[in-house]
């Protein structure tokens, strides 16, 4: 049951995106084609998952333990940077295709606050639902999970969304990503339907 | 770039660099940790005084998040922190509860409700002030749409639920508190 | 005077919210009132210019396949200086802007500036630059804090003016905030864009 409330609050109640707002950038560089968003969104998927368990044991084996959580934010941004250097070059070695679908993308999300921002979330924020109020790894491997399933649904959404605009003709100061960040907005409203749902 | 990108040079630059970095934080926390400390229980104790009356000394206990306050060893009543659900995510109150089991005051630690409707529980006076002095023996602890005696937040039923809820909980806590003293 | 364009460069040219498109999370999250908006720049502002600073210092002796790690360090290191000098004498302004200044690290603004400016240029010229950089995305971040507080608390500041406090809420929830910024950009890009 918890694991249900995690996902369904983590896609659709507290979208990472609509209602986060983390990892905008990318959201708004990289959603002019489907394809493009839907590769970003694996990427940033399997980046978020694994960059979540390896910044959860290293805060709970290494960084409380000594009392040193004030270096989270430092040790947590150091071990992005090197796994997704580190996922990059495994890629290319074992799956030459998986790597040229998703290999572009890799470098840009180092810098996706996205993935710092679930990193930072699972270990410090409370959640109600769950007893006690903190994760455990396996919830909070799930939680990450869905969160990234939240992204690539919004960047889906809305990369369909953009494809239709750039067929139309809105007036010039509008043009580009004033648009898109309007358009953005309305999604968002949609999504505050869901608000409430997870009690 | 002057420097060539050997080996030697990459390793010996980022070595002295996170030396140098958390040599600086750390002496930024030894610094900064007497402060930070004292923000923290100023925090703590302007919460407790807010739901208790005048106090002189207060003690936590960790296992059933509760504190105990005392004016020179008379004992004053509990603040018992109390979590539940709100609208849009956790609901942390501080709860006063004095030693015959009367709210004294009650007082929002952490809340995510929605801004102008479930978050006015923090800022109506009509709602907050029903909590002064609320006896669970003379009144229900429910919201008027479920018999109760709470009047809800116009239009923030379930946030008006919720905080009735943590409220009942730190009464539990309070009355397991007596319990457990009076088997002592 | 070329340090002092510098300055104003950043402030509309180079406007980093703006033109740029750069530290959209900060901007759309932390601007629920003018206040709040205001202090996120202002934290953005502090480490800028010093992470400027000290990348212009000491760009000339990385090496250059491990400059990027070394800047994120010399970032990192500022931002944790900062959450815990905040921590210390402003904890109220540390909850409330909360993920949001840990997250001043993956900031594009300050990784960029030291990419695109600090490690070329001298330490007094970055720091010009990092403050007109900071300032621009500090008055940004004001103007919509501010446009989203009139609209939906009806205050200025915390200072409200409409009498009670039923404004249009949706402002300050997540829609708003892209709403806001987005007719902010159209006006920003029919009237200051020319010059």
């Amino acid at each position: 049951m918890e694991y249900f409330l995690i996902i369904i609050s983590a896609i659709f109640v507290n979208n990472i995106v609509l209602a986060q707002f983390l990892g905008i950038c990318p959201f708004l560089g990289v959603s002019n084609k489907l394809s493009t968003a839907s590769g970003m969104s694996m990427a940033v998927c399997f980046v978020i998952t694994l960059a979540t368990l390896v910044t959860y044991l290293i805060n709970k084996y290494l960084l409380i333990p000594f009392g040193i959580t004030f270096l989270q934010t430092i040790a947590f941004i150091l071990v992005i940077a090197a796994l997704v250097q580190m996922v990059e070059i495994v890629l290319k070695k074992v799956s030459p295709s998986l790597y040229q679908a998703l290999g572009i993308f890799l470098p840009l999300i180092t810098t996706n606050c996205a993935v710092l921002g679930v990193a930072i979330n699972v270990v410090t924020k409370e959640f109600a639902f769950v007893p006690g109020g903190m994760l455990n790894l396996g919830q909070a491997l799930v939680y990450a999970f869905a969160t990234s399933l939240g992204y690539g649904l919004a960047m889906v959404i809305f990369a369909g969304i953009r494809e239709h605009l750039a067929l139309n003709d809105v007036p010039k100061a509008f043009k580009g990503v004033p648009i898109a960040i309007i358009s953005v907005g309305i999604l968002a409203l949609a999504f505050m339907g869901f608000s409430g749902m997870v009690k | 770039m002057a420097v060539k990108s050997n080996l030697t040079n990459m390793v010996t630059v980022l070595g002295l660099t996170c030396l140098l970095c958390s040599a600086i934080l750390g002496g930024a926390y030894v610094l900064t940790k007497e402060p930070i400390d004292k923000a923290a229980a100023e925090k703590t104790n302007q919460a407790i005084s807010q739901v208790l009356p005048h106090f002189t000394e207060v003690e936590y206990n960790e296992e059933g998040r509760y504190y105990t306050a005392k004016d020179a060893d008379a004992l004053v009543g509990y603040a018992i922190e109390s979590t539940t659900v709100g609208f849009g995510g956790a609901l942390s109150l501080i709860v006063g509860v004095t030693p015959d089991g009367v709210v004294y005051n009650t007082s929002v630690l952490s809340h995510s409700e929605t801004p102008g409707l479930g978050a006015k529980c923090t800022t109506d006076q009509k709602f907050m002030s029903q909590w002064k002095g609320f006896n669970p023996a003379v009144k229900k602890l429910s919201v008027t749409k479920d018999g109760g005696d709470v009047d809800a937040i116009t239009a923030s039923t379930i946030t008006s639920r919720a905080y009735a809820l943590a409220v009942e909980n730190a009464l539990n806590t309070f009355n397991k508190i007596q319990g457990g003293q009076d088997n002592e | 005077m070329s340090k002092f364009k510098l300055i104003t460069d950043g402030l509309v040219k180079n406007n980093p919210t703006f033109v740029l498109l750069l530290g959209m999370c900060p901007t759309l999250a932390t601007t629920t009132s003018a206040i709040n908006g205001l202090s996120m720049g202002l934290a953005t502002l502090f480490v800028l210019v010093l992470s400027n600073m000290a990348i212009s210092a000491i760009a000339p002796v990385v090496p250059d396949k491990v400059h990027i790690p070394v800047y994120i360090v010399v970032i990192a290191t500022f931002v944790t200086l900062l959450q815990l000098l905040m921590q210390a004498y402003t904890p109220a302004m540390y909850e409330t802007l909360g993920l949001f200044i840990p997250l001043i690290v993956v900031n594009c603004i300050v990784l960029g500036r030291a990419e695109a400016f600090a490690n070329k240029h001298g330490v007094l010229e970055s720091a010009c630059d990092g403050l007109g950089v900071g300032l621009g995305f500090t008055c940004s971040l004001t103007v919509l804090g501010l446009v989203r507080e009139i609209l939906g608390s009806g205050s200025v500041f915390g200072y409200n003016f409409i009498g009670g406090n039923d404004g249009m809420l949706a402002f300050v929830m997540a829609p708003g905030a892209f709403l806001c910024l987005g007719y902010l950009m159209v006006l920003f890009n029919k009237y200051l864009k020319k010059n």
